[in-house]
C-alpha cells in the first residue's frame, strides 16, 4: 500500500487521524477515537486497522489502503455504547429515532465590539493603532463620497452604470485594513474600498469608470468592475460568485509556494446559492487551503430578500457543513469586522485552513444604478438602516470617545473629499477613449490572424465612413 | 514515422520560450515557412537545430533505424505532461480521479506518486468550480491542466471557461493571464451513451480568448500537450476517447509541436480533405481505398481548430480546388461548418466546387452499436463523395 505525504510545509496542529479500514470497535469514550492510538478493541485483541497509527494524513493518505475481511472485527454487544467505523471515520450509534432540528434553537449570535454610540461592549477585540484607525475612518468617508457622487455623475448619464457599497463602508475598509498587501483579494463588485485602501487611486477609479486610456482595463469592463495586478485586486467579473473557485485555486498556489500570505474573497448572500460557492467551500476545506471566505449577508439579491434565498440560519451555520470554522459578526460595526478578519487571516496562513465570516449588515443603497429597491422594500426601512446602523458615524464616534478625531474636521474632510472626487470625474470625463486597435489586443498574448484580419477590415470601413465614426478619428 | 506524416521538408527552428531559461526544443514545422509571430516573440534569429523528423527525411537509411520509443497515446500524452511538471515546478493537475489513481484514461498514471498530492489535485465533483480554481490558480502564478473526465462534463465549465477564462485577460486589460490546458477525451466512443459522447469543440469554438487544438497521434499528443502547456494562453486540447491506445515510435529527444498549424498527412492533388481527430483514420482508411481506384487526395489533419490554420489549408486548395471536410462534430453548428465559411470567404475563387462537408447527424449519439456507427461518418461515405467532387 501506497503512502502520500502531503509536499506541503503546514501540518495541521491537532492530526486527525482518517481511518479507511472498517472495522467494529467498542469504545468507553468517543474521544480516544480521535487521538493518534485507537484503543485495542478488547473482544479480538487484534487492532482492527491496517493501516499505521501516526500519520498526519492531511490527503487521506491511506485512501488506498485495503483491508482483509478477517480484520474485522465481529460485532458484540457489551453494553457499552457502540460505534462502527464508517468509511470517513468511527461514528456512534444510538437507539432514538431522533432528527436534527432544520433550525437550532436560538439563531447563531453575532460579534460585536462597539454599539451604535460608539462604546466598546467588549474588550476582546483586536487593538488598532491610532493612524490606521483614522485612515480607516478617513477612507470610510471617501468610500461615501465617492458612492454618492459616482452615483450622481450615473443619474446625470456621465456614467453609464454603478454600484454603490453604501452600509457596508466598514465591511469594505476593516477587512481591507486587516489584510497584508501580500493577501490576494478576489471581490465580487461591491468592495471598492478594498481598492481604495491599498492605494489605488481616485483618478484611477474614475478613469475606470469612465473606461478612458486611464483606465488599467482598458475600456473593457463596466463602471466598478476595477482590478489592479500591483494591489493583488483581482479584477471584478459579472458572473456570479465565479471569484469563490477563484479565490480557492489562488490559495491553493499559494499553499504551494509556502507563502506568508492568504487569499480572501467577498460574496453576498445571494451569491451563496450557487453551485461555485458550494463547491469552492467544501473544496477549500478539503484541500486546507489559506481562504478567508467573506459574505456580505446585506439582506438583499437585488429584489430577493434572504427569506427566499435560503432556509437555513444565514451563511455561518454552513461553515460546520463544509468543516469550515466560521463566525458571524456585524458588518456595520468596523472593529469588529477587523477583528475577525485578523483572527481569520492567522488561522487561515498558521493552520493552512479557509475560514468562513458573515457579516451581517443591510444593502442601504439601490442593487446598482439599474435598480429602484423602493420597488420592493419601504422606504423607511432603508432610511433606518441607513441612519441607525450607519458604520461610518459608529466608527468616528468612538474615534472621538478615542480623542483621535474632532467632530469638526469631518466637515473639512468630506468637503476636501468631494471636491478630489469631483475633480476626478473631471479630469476622467475629458480623457480620451481607447483606440480601435484596443478592441482586439488582450484577447490573447498575441494577436493571431483572424483578428489581424478582423482588425484591418474595421479600420478600413472606419476610414471608408468616417462621417458615421466620429470617436474613431483615423 | 516520417512517411505517415509526410513532412515535405521539416526545417526547424529553435523557439526560445520567453518564460524558460531551459534551451527550447526544436518545433515541428510541417512546411518550411516563418513562424508566425505570436509563438516566438524573441526568437533566435536563424538557429536551426537537426532533429531526428529532419535527420529521417534527409537520411533515408537511418530513418529504419531504432531510435524513438514505441508509445500507446495515452502514455504520450502522459510523457507530455510529466516532462512539463519536470521542467517547470508550477505545472499542476486538477481532476476527478487524477491523483492515485491515475486518471480514467491512465493519461496522469503515475504522477501523483512522483510529484505528490498538490501537483496532482484530486477534486471533488463540480467541475465548474475546479476549471474556476484553475483560473485563479492560473492568475496567481500556476499553470494548471484541468481534466475533463469525458469532455461532456465540461459543459458544467461553461461558465469558466468562457466568461472567466476566455475573458479575465481581456477585461483586466492584459494585467492577468491565464495559462491553463484543458483536456479530456471527447467524440463518439463505443456505446458510451448520449451524454458521453459530445464533441465539445462545437459549443467552445466561439469563445473569444481560448484556442482550441485536437491531437490524433502519439506523436502530436505528445506535442500538443507540451505546446499548450507552455502556451500563456488558455488551451482547450480535444482527445478522442478511440485513439488512447494508438501506438506509434515517437522521438526520445524533447519536441513541440505548433499549436496553430495543421498537419499534411497525405500530399495529394485531385482533392482536398480536411479532417481532425479520430476523423483522420476514417478518411485514410477512405484514402487507401481512393488510392486503388485512381485518386489522389490530399488529406490534411487541421489539428488547430481554433483558430484555422488557413495558411496550409489555403495553399492545399490552391492546389486541388476541391474541399471534402470530414468531421465527427453534428451538422449544425460545427466545426465543419465553421470550416466551410471561413474557406468560401477566403479562397472562395480558387473552387471549382462547393465544398463538401461530411459530419454526425443532429441527433443525440445512440447507445445501440449498429445505430451508432451509422451516426458517425464511415469509409465508404468518403469514398463516394470523393468520387461525387472529383466527376
Amino acid at each position: 500500500m501506497a503512502l502520500y505525504l502531503s509536499k506541503s510545509g503546514k501540518l495541521l496542529p491537532h492530526f486527525k487521524q482518517k481511518i479507511c479500514s472498517l472495522g467494529m470497535i467498542s469504545l468507553s469514550s468517543i474521544g480516544s477515537c480521535f487521538s493518534q492510538n485507537p484503543p485495542l478493541s478488547p473482544e479480538d485483541g487484534k487492532t482492527p486497522y491496517a493501516a499505521p497509527a501516526h500519520h498526519p494524513s492531511l490527503f487521506a493518505s491511506r485512501r488506498f489502503g485495503s483491508v482483509k475481511a478477517e480484520k474485522l472485527a465481529s460485532i458484540t454487544n457489551t453494553g457499552d455504547s457502540q460505534a462502527l467505523n464508517f468509511p470517513g471515520g468511527i461514528v456512534k450509534f444510538t437507539p432514538e429515532l431522533k432528527f436534527l432540528a432544520d433550525l437550532p434553537e436560538e439563531r447563531i449570535h453575532c460579534y460585536r465590539v462597539l454599539d451604535e454610540s460608539g462604546h466598546l461592549l467588549t474588550s476582546d477585540f483586536v487593538e488598532i493603532d491610532k493612524d490606521i484607525a483614522v485612515k480607516m475612518y478617513e477612507d470610510m468617508v471617501m468610500l461615501q463620497t465617492i458612492d454618492t457622487i459616482f452615483y450622481e455623475a450615473q443619474r446625470q448619464g456621465r456614467i453609464s452604470f454603478y454600484v454603490t457599497a453604501a452600509g457596508e463602508e466598514a465591511i469594505n475598509i476593516a477587512s481591507a485594513a486587516a489584510l497584508s498587501m501580500d493577501d490576494f483579494v478576489f471581490p465580487q463588485y461591491r468592495e471598492a474600498g478594498v481598492l481604495l485602501w491599498r492605494g489605488f487611486g481616485l483618478q484611477d477609479l474614475a478613469n475606470q469608470c469612465f473606461g478612458n486610456v486611464g483606465d488599467n482595463c482598458k475600456g473593457r469592463q463596466m463602471p466598478a468592475h476595477y482590478g489592479s495586478k500591483k494591489h493583488n485586486y483581482f479584477t471584478v467579473a459579472s458572473t456570479v460568485a465565479t471569484q469563490i473557485p477563484h479565490a480557492v485555486g489562488a490559495a491553493y498556489s499559494l499553499k504551494m509556494e509556502g507563502r506568508d500570505a492568504c487569499t480572501i474573497t467577498y460574496f453576498g448572500d445571494g451569491g451563496t446559492s450557487t453551485g461555485d460557492c458550494h463547491a469552492a467551500m467544501n473544496f477549500a476545506a478539503v484541500l486546507e487551503a489559506p481562504v478567508i471566505l467573506f459574505c456580505r449577508n446585506n439582506g438583499w439579491a437585488i429584489s430577493t430578500p434572504v427569506s427566499d434565498q435560503f432556509r437555513s440560519d444565514g451563511i455561518v451555520v454552513r461553515g460546520q457543513a463544509y468543516g469550515i470554522r466560521s463566525i458571524r459578526v456585524d458588518g456595520n460595526d468596523a472593529l469588529a469586522v477587523f477583528s475577525a478578519v485578523h483572527m481569520a487571516r492567522k488561522m487561515a496562513i498558521s493552520e493552512s485552513r479557509p475560514v468562513l465570516i458573515e457579516a451581517l449588515t443591510y444593502r442601504a443603497g439601490h442593487h446598482s444604478t439599474s435598480d429602484d429597491s423602493s420597488k420592493y422594500r419601504p422606504i423607511e426601512e432603508i432610511e433606518w438602516w441607513r441612519a441607525a446602523q450607519d458604520p461610518v458615524a459608529r466608527f468616528r464616534k468612538w474615534l472621538e470617545i478615542q480623542g483621535w478625531w474632532r467632530c469638526e474636521s469631518d466637515t473639512e474632510l468630506r468637503d476636501r473629499a468631494r471636491q478630489e472626487v469631483l475633480n476626478a470625474i473631471l479630469v476622467a470625463e475629458k480623457t480620451e477613449k481607447p483606440g480601435l486597435g484596443e478592441i482586439f489586443t488582450d484577447v490573447y498574448d498575441f494577436p493571431p490572424s483572424n483578428l489581424r484580419d478582423q482588425e484591418k477590415s474595421l479600420r478600413q470601413t472606419v476610414e471608408r465612413h468616417q462621417r458615421d465614426y466620429p470617436h474613431f478619428q483615423l | 514515422m516520417a512517411a505517415s506524416f509526410g513532412v515535405s521538408s521539416a526545417a526547424v527552428q529553435a523557439v526560445k520560450s520567453s518564460a524558460s531559461p531551459l534551451p527550447s526544443p526544436p518545433v515541428i514545422r510541417s512546411e518550411a515557412r516563418p513562424i508566425s509571430g505570436r509563438i516566438n516573440r524573441s526568437r533566435k534569429a536563424g538557429k536551426i537545430a537537426t532533429h531526428a523528423v529532419a535527420a529521417r527525411t534527409e537520411n533515408p537509411a537511418s530513418a529504419a533505424s531504432k531510435t524513438g520509443h514505441e508509445v500507446l497515446l495515452f502514455e504520450a500524452l502522459r510523457e507530455g505532461l510529466e516532462e512539463e511538471m519536470e521542467r517547470d515546478p508550477r505545472v499542476c493537475i486538477f481532476g476527478e480521479d487524477v491523483g492515485h489513481y491515475g486518471g480514467s484514461y491512465k493519461v496522469s498514471k503515475g504522477l501523483a506518486e512522483k510529484y505528490g498530492d498538490l501537483r496532482v489535485l484530486d477534486t471533488p465533483i463540480a467541475e465548474n468550480s475546479f476549471t474556476g480554481m484553475a483560473v485563479g490558480a492560473a492568475m496567481t502564478g500556476l499553470r494548471p491542466v484541468v481534466e475533463g473526465m469525458n469532455m461532456g462534463f465540461l459543459l458544467l465549465a461553461f461558465n469558466q471557461i468562457s466568461d472567466n477564462c476566455g475573458m479575465l485577460h481581456y477585461t483586466s486589460g492584459g494585467q492577468f493571464t491565464i495559462p491553463t490546458v484543458i483536456r479530456g477525451p471527447g467524440g463518439v466512443g463505443r456505446q458510451l451513451g448520449a451524454e458521453h459522447s459530445q464533441r465539445l469543440e462545437s459549443y467552445f469554438q466561439s469563445i473569444p480568448g481560448i484556442q482550441m487544438v485536437a491531437c490524433s497521434t502519439p506523436y502530436n499528443a505528445k506535442g500538443l500537450m507540451k505546446a499548450a502547456i507552455r502556451s500563456e494562453n488558455p488551451v482547450v486540447l480535444f482527445e478522442h476517447v478511440l485513439l488512447y491506445n494508438l501506438k506509434e515510435r515517437i522521438p526520445d529527444e524533447e519536441y513541440v509541436v505548433s499549436l496553430e498549424e495543421a498537419e499534411m498527412v497525405r500530399p495529394g492533388k485531385h482533392v482536398t480533405i480536411l479532417t481532425y481527430s479520430r476523423m483522420r483514420y476514417h478518411v485514410m482508411q477512405a484514402a487507401k481505398t481512393l488510392v486503388n481506384k485512381g485518386y489522389d487526395p490530399e488529406v490534411i489533419d487541421i489539428r488547430s481548430l481554433k483558430p484555422f490554420d488557413l495558411h496550409t489549408i489555403g495553399n492545399s486548395i490552391k492546389k486541388t480546388h476541391k474541399v471534402l471536410i470530414v468531421e465527427e462534430c453534428m451538422r449544425t453548428g460545427g466545426i465543419g461548418a465553421s470550416l466551410t465559411a471561413a474557406i468560401n470567404e477566403n479562397f472562395n475563387d480558387y473552387l471549382d466546387a462547393p465544398i463538401v462537408c461530411l459530419s454526425s447527424q443532429d441527433v443525440p449519439t445512440p447507445y445501440a452499436g449498429t445505430l451508432e456507427e451509422v451516426t458517425v461518418v464511415q469509409p465508404p461515405q468518403i469514398v463516394t463523395a470523393v468520387e461525387q467532387l472529383c466527376r
